[in-house]
């Protein structure tokens, strides 16, 4: 029962930091029918900022956990909205190149980061709380886990009120269905697709933080190796599917979890099953697309 | 005669690599309906979404005196045109409400006008767009385009696809708009066409073939076979 409980509860960790990079990748593909595989810089990004501002400000404080995840979000939606504006715009309707753009970035960057705080991993400390356990049904488990979770949580919240609540949530939702109609509206969809990239690129910035304290480090892959999960946990939420996103996010998290215990170390090999699974059954994924 | 508010010379537009839309020149009077005719196929939507800018185009369009043939389509729009797309094109997942908040563009909002023009909608405000009948989703996408002040309408076949009674409410609410702005509006219901359109434009093979008076055209049937390929709509609109 606690092994269950310990799997549970890490697996849903897990899930925060895929849904943290997938929702900004969901709402980029729906909105602009591309692949952002420029995503996972802004994680990095994201990352090394929130533990280069928490170097500075010393102590492992909760409060500067919250400066550094903001500096993390801040970050990375600035950076992100820069890479919109400045190389993505420039290839409007041209998705191919736009693409090929955001995997040159993707490479560029980690060249990059390796070039400014090296390729080994620097380790990352936070709160005392964090490095203690909390005991559930039997279960010990590590208590950064529970800050994921209720961060994740309210990010989710957060958005859906975004797009249900604002004029700009309302562009978005109809700019998944149909981006040409929400021009012949007189709505200039390009600021719509600079926000949606600001958005993403605060959620992966803030994962970013998250993900340093979850795995215990940062480096310049981190962001590469969590992309990929997040690209699957896109597809089978499908694509364009804030909900979906979040959905897949815990499954594939959990489903991962408890394939690596009880199926000796198969949880990549699962998650791959599944995606076939739901891309022969179920091509637009969990959701479909849109909510 | 009255002014030109929208004045297409040379317009030509490819889709795929095909000529949609060949050397297309018309002009659009500051009232009164305006209709864009020909048989399937021969380019009256690509037309509208030419000079629109939803497709890629060449040629010269000018609206109220100004150039737009270089403009993006949300700064035409913005300029005081409404579109009502053929198929309606309503975004099915977003509330009747939704659809026609997005579609406020600021200023003058009418929304009084509009719920006098369709009071169905008001009741279905918070049903989703993509579960109504085929004339309701119309009745929305009308709706989206008369709530703005406008200076011109382009409408394409409100009627397709809808039953005789729900096509009199689309023509009855098409007459109270040609009040507010003139419309240049694709039609294939020629008894619709005779009851608004003072002047027709005739398209086939994606050029003007025939421009003139409405009631010219419509009388005299010999020409309405030739032209569109259907027998005239004179016995139709006398029943
Ligand atoms: N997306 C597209 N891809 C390829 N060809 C297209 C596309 N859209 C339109 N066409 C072609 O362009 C030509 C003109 O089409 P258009 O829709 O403008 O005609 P239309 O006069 O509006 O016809 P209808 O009366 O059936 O609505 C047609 O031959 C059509 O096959
Ligand atoms: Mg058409």
């Amino acid at each position: 029962m606690s092994t269950i409980v310990l799997l549970l509860i890490t697996g849903l960790g897990l899930g925060a930091l895929y849904f943290l990079v997938a929702s900004g990748l969901s709402l980029i593909y729906g909105l602009m029918g591309i692949l952002n595989f420029a995503h996972g810089s802004f994680l990095t990004l994201g990352a090394f900022a929130g533990w280069e501002l928490a170097r500075r400000m010393g102590g492992d404080s909760w409060v500067t956990l919250f400066a550094s995840m903001a500096a993390g979000a801040a970050v990375g939606a600035i950076v992100a909205a820069a890479t919109e504006f400045l190389l993505i715009r420039r290839l409007y309707n041209r998705h191919i190149e736009q693409v090929l753009v955001t995997v040159g970035l993707a490479l560029a960057s980690v060249a990059l980061f390796d070039g400014i705080w090296g390729t080994d991993p620097i380790y990352v400390t936070g709160p005392a709380w964090f490095a203690e356990t909390t005991e559930i049904l039997g279960a010990r488990v590590p208590n950064d886990r529970f800050v994921l979770i209720a961060v994740a949580v309210l990010v989710l919240i957060a958005m859906v009120l975004f797009l249900r609540l604002t004029r700009y949530g309302l562009i978005i939702r109809a700019g998944v269905e149909n981006r040409a109609m929400v021009t012949a509206l007189g709505i200039d969809v390009r600021k719509a697709f600079t926000l949606v990239f600001a958005i993403g690129g605060a959620a992966a910035g803030l994962g970013g933080v998250l993900a340093s304290h979850y795995f215990g480090y940062v480096s310049p892959q981190l962001g590469g190796s969590l992309l990929i999960f997040a690209f699957i946990v896109t597809v089978i939420g499908g694509l364009g599917s804030l909900t979906g996103a979040a959905v897949a996010s815990v499954v594939v998290a959990v489903l991962q979890q408890f394939a690596n215990y009880y199926l000796g170390g198969t949880g990549d090999l699962v998650v791959v099953l599944l995606l076939a699974v739901v891309l022969l059954v179920r091509p637009s994924g969990l959701v479909g697309r849109l909510a | 005669m009255s002014e030109t508010i929208l004045s297409v010379r040379g317009l030509s537009a490819r889709i795929a690599g095909q000529q949609v839309v060949e050397d297309v020149s018309f002009d659009v009077p500051d009232r009164g309906v305006t209709a864009l005719l020909g048989r399937n196929g021969v380019g009256k939507t690509s037309t509208v979404k030419a000079i629109l800018g939803l497709i890629e185009r060449q040629g010269t369009v000018e609206f109220g005196g100004e150039r737009i043939d270089k403009e993006p389509t949300f700064t035409i729009v913005q300029r005081g045109v409404g579109y009502v797309p053929e198929d309606r094109e309503v975004f099915s997942g977003l509330t009747v409400a939704e659809n026609l908040r997005l579609a406020e563009r600021g200023g003058a909002v009418h929304r009084e006008r509009v719920a006098a023009l369709f009071p169905d909608l008001e009741a279905r405000a918070s049903q989703l767009a993509g579960t109504l009948s085929g004339g309701q989703q119309q009745m929305v996408s009308l709706a989206r385009a008369l709530l703005n002040e406008n200076r011109l309408l382009l409408v394409d076949e409100p009627t397709k696809g809808l039953a005789p009674l729900i096509v009199a409410d689309v023509a009855a609410a098409l007459a109270a708009a040609a009040k507010l702005a003139p419309i240049l509006l694709v039609e294939q219901n020629l008894q619709v066409v005779r009851q608004l359109a003072s002047t027709v434009v005739v398209l086939e093979g994606g050029r003007v073939i025939h421009t003139g008076s409405a009631q010219a055209l419509l009388d005299d049937s010999d020409l309405v076979t030739s032209l569109l390929g259907v027998h005239g709509a004179k016995s139709e609109a006398d029943s």
